[in-house]
């Protein structure tokens, strides 16, 4: 089924167009708006994109190990808790998902990077 | 203007952020642009109402001769939809003028009716099931899946010699849906008057494409507190909460 054109032209007024182009295997530093009281302020989340979901619902996921430990996060692209996206480096990867790096630890996670031109 | 609905389609669903970053589940519809097309007063009819039509293009050959003849009569063109919707009495008695002041039949009914208001109540015809069983119908819990199974029978319904009938609104299998259905309190999320759009949070009852009626909504949530979602203060809350912390 093809989109509405009135839906189509509501998710251009919604849709963000600032976040920069980035793909699975790119390690992203992703600077979250935190809340604390009234008081605002930006954590910085890096990770491996994992999987990327388009459309005007479109997420991404950023997985990093901390102290050993596998995290993952999932961000919509319209979330107003994103602030910036910054792409770190970028890998070369044969998959849309990479969730097979879950299964993998240390040496064996490692991405080989590209340019990107 | 003193309509209290205004006729739409439903056009989809999406999702939108808010200020706090949650995502709320929203419907668009597109509300309007109405036309009235009759005028119902309480000195010939018996009640005030307006009738308002969707405004929409209508193939000629496809309205009626007594259909064109009710048209022509309050000089508007031709709807496909068109329903009755209440008058909002109480803003014209404040005015001091007869409770059908305001509304002629030929005005526009737009999506601004509703700038004002938090909450809407839509009704549409919901999607049809056919010829639904017991399970899908009325939520049975259905058969054993294992054990000689029999899945989505209803079992029993009722005794045996007495009192040799089945009992009246013993539930069955039978036509389920394309019924009109009200949804009440779905928040506005947003209006777009260009496009006549209104953004509703929750679904709507209907197919794509169905038509709804969009009326204010009749019994807000909390209204007699003055509460109308978490964006206003309980006073009473407000006050235990701030004790409960000065305690600690």
């Amino acid at each position: 089924m093809s989109i509405h054109p009135v839906m189509q032209r509501l998710a251009d007024k919604l849709n963000r167009t600032d976040l920069p182009p980035f793909g699975p295997g790119d390690t992203v530093r992703v600077q979250v708006k935190i809340k604390e009281g009234d008081k605002e302020r930006l954590q910085a989340f890096e990770g491996v994109v994992i999987a990327r979901k388009n459309g005007p619902q479109g997420s991404f996921t950023v997985r990093k190990m901390s102290f050993g430990q596998g995290v993952e996060r999932i961000f919509p692209f319209n979330s107003k808790v994103l602030d910036k996206v910054e792409t770190v480096r970028s890998s070369k990867v044969r998959r849309a998902r990479l969730f097979y790096l879950r299964g993998l630890r240390g040496k064996a996670a490692r991405l080989k990077e590209i340019e990107r031109a | 203007m003193p309509v209290n609905g205004i006729l739409g389609k439903k056009i989809g669903m999406t999702q939108v952020f808010d200020e706090k970053g949650e995502v709320h589940p929203i419907t668009v519809l597109q509300a309007g642009p109405c036309v009235v097309t009759q005028l119902k007063t309480a000195l010939k009819d018996g009640y005030d109402a307006a009738q308002i039509g969707l405004v929409e293009f209508v193939k000629a050959s496809k309205v009626g001769k007594p259909q064109a003849g009710h048209f022509a009569k309050s000089n508007v063109a031709p709807v496909k939809f068109q329903k009755e919707v209440a008058i909002e009495a109480a803003k014209a008695a404040a005015e001091g003028e007869a409770a059908t002041d305001g509304v002629k039949a030929g005005d526009r009914v737009l999506v601004d009716i509703f700038s004002d208001e938090k909450y809407v109540d839509v009704t549409g015809t919901s999607k049809g099931r056919g010829f639904a069983g017991v399970v899908r119908r009325h939520g049975f819990g259905g058969g054993p899946k294992s054990h000689g199974h029999m899945f989505q029978v209803q079992g029993s319904i009722g005794a045996s010699s007495f009192p040799s009938r089945v009992f009246p609104g013993q539930r069955m299998p039978g036509h389920m849906g394309v019924d009109k259905v009200t949804v009440r309190n779905l928040r506005i999320r947003g209006i777009d008057i260009d496009e006549n759009l209104i953004m509703v949070e929750g679904a709507v009852p209907g197919p794509r494409d169905g038509y709804v009626v969009i009326t204010k909504s009749k019994a807000p949530p909390r209204e007699r507190r003055g509460f109308a979602g978490s964006g206003t203060v309980d006073p009473l809350k407000a006050s235990k909460r701030a004790s409960g912390k000065k305690g600690k």
